[in-house]
């Protein structure tokens, strides 16, 4: 089992408490002029994304946690759990609806997705930041309209729901932004 | 080898210049207070015995001035005890400006190698050395109106946090940091000053120096480092105090002054007190300077003496917000 000093606490760092996984978001150094030192940090739970603080006394250990970020390729979902394979090794793996979250709504097959490893199981998966994705479902817009002003909800082949310029169409591709929820542009092809 | 994009200095030339200039108005001060400036060893025999400091050493090379590989020297954590031995040695008012090695601190305001200025005045006590040192900082910072004040650290105590830090059983003050809402206090294993030291930074220095210059005073004995300890006396002076003080400007601790201790056997059982205590907590062991002990039992004149971070204090004069930023170069890319 790893350890870290709180002497090696920086951002970024994952390290575990109470059980959990936690990313060191920030890390304060506090010091009064003579005496006892304190780690005044910021940390997000992996598992439930919320921050907390927390104060060490500088000096102090904690557990690392055995988390690191890999690329793994998406292949299908079966029902319950979505398969993803590492595309070096062609290992295979499957993350639960708690590590895919939102990335569900924008993900199809061979997409290459950002997975977050804990003890070797999937704990986060993130889509990539922009997917291009086909339209199933959208009114007609109105004829002429280029301005994409006002806009209407279109629904994508992966069952996400954005909102598109007006002369977007049916069957056509369009870029999104995964991050917001938005979309960018048309595209040709994914 | 990489190749290197981090050869560039991280303080702008601007800062660059900020600092230069504050460095000649410092010099400035002393020359026309008549207080002589003078350099001593970085390097040391000895070491800080404080088991909250933790000393930088070096061994080998040097077996041309006789010593073997296993002879271990010590960067100085502050330049306090051979500049006592120059006091004790018949100086008269000394200030020096040097670089001090402090392990283990990195932070917003912390960097393992920092600036400091330190000075000694014989014959004053450290009522009258708060004064220079609030007339040293008004020139540094060429604010000439910046105001003082002096605060007790158990009227600061009493008066935000209702909590007497001289008399309150451990308890208590465990409860007051745990009530104050510092983050997770109640999961810490701390020792009394250890409690006190986490509600002064968390919940008290944020307070101080708000609109000018605060000093702390009148620690309690049990932090006197290295002051002399005024015995109790009348009310509100009922309780031995530390005379021991702090500077804070905008919540920032700038400098720590003391009226020192000369009591030679005094010093030796504080000596022995901190080496106890590495030895309890697992630190490494730390020679303590005995030619200092030498120095106070020869005699060195009552004397009060501060040291102030020269490094924080132009992060004040040029607003910077990271120590990086008034730094030529941390030592990430020293």
């Amino acid at each position: 089992m790893a350890f870290y000093s709180t002497s090696e606490f920086k951002g970024g760092l994952k390290i575990m408490l109470d059980g959990d996984p936690y990313n060191i978001v920030e890390n304060e150094f506090v010091k009064p002029g003579k005496g006892q030192a304190f780690n005044r940090v910021r940390v997000r739970n992996l598992k439930t994304g919320r921050t907390v603080e927390k104060t060490f006394k500088s000096g102090d250990t904690v557990e690392a946690a055995d988390v690191h970020d890999t690329d793994m390729q998406y292949l299908y979902n079966d029902g319950e759990e979505w398969h993803f394979m590492d595309p070096a090794s062609f290992e295979q793996m499957t993350a639960d609806a708690n590590a895919v979250g939102d990335a569900a709504k924008w993900i199809k097959e061979e997409d290459i997705c950002r997975v977050t490893l804990w003890n070797g199981v999937p704990l986060i998966v993130e889509a990539p930041n922009f997917v291009v994705l086909a339209i199933t479902e959208t009114d007609p817009g109105l004829k002429g309209d280029t301005s994409g002003g006002g806009g209407k909800p279109a629904t994508l082949e992966t069952g996400a729901i954005v909102r598109v310029p007006l002369f977007v169409q049916s069957g056509e591709l369009v870029k999104v932004d995964t991050r917001t929820g938005e979309y960018v542009s048309r595209a040709k092809e994914a | 080898m990489p190749a290197s994009h981090d050869w560039s200095a991280c303080a702008t030339a601007a800062v660059l210049h900020a600092r230069a200039e504050m460095l000649a108005r410092i010099r400035t001060f002393f020359a026309v207070a008549g207080v002589m400036e003078v350099e001593t060893p970085i390097l040391s025999h000895a070491g800080a015995t404080d088991p909250a400091l933790a000393s930088l050493s070096l061994s080998g090379g040097l077996s041309s001035v006789g010593f073997g590989a296993d002879r271990r020297l010590f960067l100085q954590t502050s330049p306090e005890f051979p500049m006592k031995r120059l006091l004790a040695s018949g100086s008269g008012p000394i200030y020096q400006i040097c670089r001090v090695f402090r392990g283990e601190e990195r932070g917003r305001r912390h960097h393992p190698e920092f600036s400091l200025l330190e000075w000694y005045r014989p014959g004053l006590d450290d009522g009258q050395l708060m004064d220079e040192v609030a007339d040293l900082v008004r020139a540094a910072l060429q604010r000439p109106r910046l105001p003082m004040e002096r605060i007790r650290y158990r009227d600061l105590f009493r008066e935000v946090l209702d909590l007497d830090p001289f008399t309150a059983p451990v308890q208590t003050v465990r409860e007051a940091a745990i009530t104050a809402g510092i983050p997770d206090a109640d999961q810490l294993d701390l020792e009394r000053d250890a409690w006190l030291d986490l509600l002064l930074t968390q919940c008290l220095e944020p307070r101080l120096g708000r609109s000018g210059m605060s000093f702390l005073c009148d620690y309690p004995p049990s932090q006197a480092a290295l002051a002399r300890i005024r015995p109790a006396g009348e009310a509100p002076y009922d309780q031995a105090v530390a005379e021991r003080f702090e500077l804070y400007i905008e919540g920032v601790e700038l400098a720590n002054g003391f009226h020192e201790l000369t009591d030679a056997a005094e010093q030796g059982a504080r000596f022995a007190h901190d080496c106890a205590e590495r030895r309890r907590l697992g630190l490494a062991e730390i020679p303590p300077d005995t030619r200092l002990l030498a120095a106070l039992e020869a005699g060195m004149p009552a004397s009060s003496g501060v040291a102030l971070g020269l490094d924080r204090l132009l992060m004040i004069a040029v607003g910077a917000t990271h120590i990086d930023q008034v730094l030529a170069f941390p030592i990430e890319r020293a």
